[in-house]
């Protein structure tokens, strides 16, 4: 069974169809790439994934799960998270805060019990920094766990993002352009982490990318969309040499 | 009949609600920001008529011309000095210092004319009308300030839509970062928008205080709250909005107080704010704006 | 290393917090004591309680949840009057006076937490200033009521009036609670500054343990980026709710102190309506949104600053007003950060440090 399967996913925003007929299976552990020109519904496609859209039709399959028209925050419990185009960090927070609030939801104590700090609230607290440190170290940002997100440089701050989504413990990880705005030698440092991060968590990934580079370099099937509509699907190198695709992206 | 005069004091009232929500709706439509001290240039208006009245006895069209100039350089005075500095300032600081200002010019009022209330002469003097047989009897005031308000809002809506500031103005309230590139002077729409707000509110002060004639510095504050009140329940940012809030509001205060009680009358008013916000969040006519992932 | 550095940073910053209440307290109880204090300053001490645990409980929906809120003193005024007519209720029944105040505070902060509670609701479909709009009609119905209504008690049950005492209809033993504008008298002084003080320090145990747990850090990551919080999937309606609750229920907390600190309880518009909340609200703006140091240190200073200069007392207000003025714009003008930046003694240090590094 694949972990993730979409079925003729589609929403019309005043009947323009953004994402139409959409399908796409993920099997366990794949790195998977969603590309297309600019306004092809590559980041509607997410939102439709992760709950913001509710979807006029189609069905989304998590391992098994029917999280179709679910809130955003079902379907981060059901084990999708996400990153976005325009970074969105907790910017007046530290970095390790970042990536606690996303450990949220593994973190069992009440209210109460952290106003008045019992036992419980220490020993979670501990656990859950630990936990945090780690996941901070994996993208080398423990150097930086007490400064605010809003001052790290902007590569970090990227980075941060995709530490603050693995925290929520995913099945599916989706990272919206996560090389936009980066210089090459940070483009290819961010593939080795996106690659490191597959082989460690065992994660799926699916992401959106303009870098042909990137995705050429470490997507191992790609779907290409054009307005809204799925344009091919299959092997990168294949998708890559595709005349539709090369067409849709350069022009007649 | 009783119902009928009611209904034609709650549109008077109403009327005046609406020209000062005018204020708040095109400063926080092009401003963005909330001037809470838009309640006490009516104030100060108020006074400059009552001076030029009673102390050097001009005549009433002179007075209110007068004080609609005392208010528009005020307006701009305000802005150009307490607001303009703070355009890149998060909007807590720009409300902090709009309050500021209010009791600024509360206080300077109550330096110079002192706690004491003065009482308004109302500028149009004529005896009111009686209709159907002497059963609703209705003053000149409130046919003047209803006629004031629906030549105000008709004259605002053309000067939006067909003068070159107005569309300047519009596009402004669009994407104040837009309009700026495609050439307007956006500082430059502000501080007319203030203008016009300001002259607006020394009208509805004259209007305010020749219908309820006891003035004193704290005047503008009540009916300045309760025109922010008509502005965000027509809609913030939109004209026909604040003409239809401000004039439910006043019927809506009118009649409370008439049927329901007269020490209630400002929580029924608030409490319809609230449920009109619980149904629609952004008002009457207010644009639903939907966040972008 | 650098977690138990980080986790001692925040822990230091609470203790500076805490410890100069503490040595502010010590401060004045001992000129309390000696007499070294006029009874002006002496009758101030309880108000100036009632604005610091305003001002802090404020600065958790302002600063902690980032939403505006020009209500506060209503809820303030819910737990004054509530409390208040626990305690005349109560007066006979439990005699010790520590615990019938306590529960009548307990009870303001229920009753204001809940009105917090009721109101955030609307709070949650509404932004910025359509909330501070609701926030602040709210606090203006809660006042209007209170100053029209009359409420008394005798053995058939509670009756209510709009028009004045005798409408009440009680009965020979019956007990009239609110008089309408004339509001509540009679109740017991139970409050004091020592009292004061130890609500001060609760309030600030739960609002700093509160930032340091994990409601805490998702009321503020709602604050910072609601759409990234909702995606990691932090439950934002229940935590808005929370945190407004809580700040509510604190206000609730201030108002059953200052109701016990006078003989008569009257919703004025100087202390229950929209001026007070705004005066709240200047404190915490003016403390540092989000800084509840701040928040505690500018409810005390720009209380007695009035009160200091009640020999110019025609113009306290006006350089009030002068003072919010100018501090917002030397705080955020961009030409006055300019010559801050350029004349500041630390800039110019951390700059020749900087220059060293890249060299």
């Amino acid at each position: 069974m694949a972990l993730l399967e979409i079925n003729n996913l589609g929403i019309s925003f005043g009947g323009l169809r953004a994402v139409d007929a959409f399908n796409l299976k993920i099997e366990k552990g794949q790195l998977y790439g969603l590309i297309g020109p600019n306004g092809a519904g590559k980041t509607t496609a997410f939102n439709l994934l992760t709950g913001v859209y509710k979807p006029s039709q189609g069905r989304v399959l998590l391992d098994g799960e029917d999280i179709t028209g679910k809130s955003v925050i079902e379907i981060n419990r059901t084990g999708v998270a996400r990153t976005f185009q325009n970074i969105r960090l907790f910017h007046e927070l530290p970095v390790l805060d970042n990536v606690k609030v996303g450990l949220h939801n593994q973190m069992e104590y009440s209210t109460l019990a952290g106003i008045l700090r019992l036992p419980k609230y220490r020993k979670v607290e501990k656990e859950m920094n630990q936990k945090a440190m780690e996941l901070l170290k994996v993208f080398d940002l423990d150097g930086d766990a007490e400064t605010l997100a809003g001052n790290l440089p902007y590569g970090k701050q990227r980075k941060l993002e995709i530490a603050r989504a693995l925290a929520t413990n995913p099945k599916l990880l989706l990272l919206d352009e996560p090389a936009a705005g980066m210089n090459p030698n940070e483009t290819k440092e961010l593939m080795d982490t996106i690659r490191f991060i597959r082989d460690e968590f065992d994660m799926t990934i699916l992401l959106i990318e303009h870098d042909m580079k990137l995705v050429g370099g470490i997507c191992e099937e790609l779907t290409v969309l054009s307005f809204g509509q799925i344009l091919a699907q299959g092997e990168t190198s294949a998708v890559l040499k595709d005349p539709k695709v090369i067409t849709a992206y350069l022009g007649e | 009949m009783e119902f009928l005069s009611y209904l034609i004091n709650g549109i008077s009232l109403g009327s005046v609600f609406a020209i000062i929500a005018l204020g708040y709706t095109m400063v926080y439509g092009i401003a963005k920001m909330l001037n809470f001290a838009h309640g006490d240039v009516i104030m100060v208006g108020s006074y400059v008529v009552f001076v030029s009245v009673n102390s050097m006895e001009l005549p009433t069209v002179v007075s209110v011309l007068l004080s609609i100039v005392v208010c528009i350089v005020l307006g701009v005075v305000i802005e150009g000095i307490a607001y303009k500095p703070l355009r890149q300032a998060p909007k807590l600081a720009v409300l902090i210092t709009a309050i500021g200002v209010s009791y600024f010019l509360q206080n300077v009022a109550l330096l110079i004319f002192g706690a004491d209330t003065k009482s308004f002469q109302s500028v149009v003097k004529a005896d009111p009308i009686t209709f159907a047989g002497g059963q609703v009897v209705v003053s000149v005031e409130t046919i003047v300030t209803i006629a004031a308000c629906i030549i105000i809002v008709l004259a605002l809506s053309y000067f939006m839509k067909h003068s070159k500031m107005g569309r300047a103005m519009l596009a402004v309230s669009e994407d104040s970062g837009a309009a700026q590139l495609m050439g307007i002077n956006v500082n430059r729409t502000i501080t007319v928008t203030f203008a016009i707000g300001s002259g607006l509110a020394a009208i509805a002060g004259v209007l305010l205080c020749s219908a309820y004639p006891a003035l004193t510095p704290y005047t503008g504050s009540m009916p300045g709250i309760k025109a922010f009140v008509a502005a965000v329940f027509g809609g913030i940012g939109s004209i026909p909005g604040a003409l239809i809030g401000g004039i439910l509001l006043g019927i809506i205060e009118i009649m409370g107080k008439a049927y329901i009680s007269s020490q209630l009358a400002d929580a029924i008013v608030f409490g319809v704010l609230i449920v009109v916000l619980i149904v629609k969040p952004t008002g009457l006519l207010g644009k639903q704006i939907q966040e972008k992932v | 290393m650098n977690m138990i550095k980080s986790m001692s940073k925040t822990t230091k910053n609470n203790a500076i917090t805490y410890a100069m209440v503490i040595i502010a307290f010590a401060v004045v109880q001992t000129m309390v004591m000696t007499g070294n204090i006029t009874s002006l300053m002496n009758g101030l001490l309880v108000p100036l309680c009632t604005y610091v645990i305003l001002a802090i409980s404020l600065n958790l929906t302002v600063g902690i949840l980032g939403e505006l809120s020009l209500g506060h003193a209503g809820f303030m005024c819910v737990g004054a009057f509530s409390s208040s007519i626990f305690s005349q209720l109560t007066v006979d029944v439990i005699t010790t006076g520590w615990m019938r105040f306590s529960l009548a505070i307990i009870l303001g902060a229920i009753m204001a937490g809940l009105f917090g509670f009721l109101v955030g609701i609307p709070v949650l479909r509404l932004k910025g200033d359509y909330l501070a709009i609701v926030t602040l009609a709210f606090g203006e119905i809660v006042k209007n009521v209170i100053n029209a209504i009359y409420v008394g008690i005798d053995e058939a049950g509670v009756h209510f009036s709009l028009q004045d005492v005798t409408s009440l209809g009680l009965s020979e033993t019956g007990l009239v609670l609110i008089k309408g504008p004339r509001g509540i008298t009679g109740t017991p002084k139970d409050s004091t500054f020592v009292i004061g003080v130890i609500l001060i320090i609760i309030t600030l145990i739960v609002i700093l343990n509160l930032m340091n747990s994990r409601t805490g850090r998702a009321i503020m990551s709602i604050r910072d980026n609601r759409i990234a919080a909702e995606s990691v999937g932090i439950n934002i309606t229940k935590y808005k709710l929370l945190a407004f609750a809580i700040s509510a229920a604190l206000a609730g907390v201030a108002g059953a102190l200052y109701a016990h600190n006078l003989s008569t309880l009257t919703a004025l518009p100087k202390n229950f309506g929209y001026n007070m909340s705004i005066m709240i609200l200047v404190f915490v703006v003016l403390g540092g949104i989000g800084n509840i140091r701040g928040s505690i240190i500018a409810a005390v200073v720009l209380t007695l600053i009035p009160e200091l200069l009640r020999s110019l007392n025609d113009y306290r207000m006006l350089m009030y007003a002068i003072v919010l003025i100018v501090t917002m714009i030397c705080t955020w003008s961009p030409k006055i950060k300019e010559l801050r930046e350029r004349y500041s003694l630390q800039n110019w240090i951390q700059k020749k440090k900087h220059a060293k590094e890249v060299v």
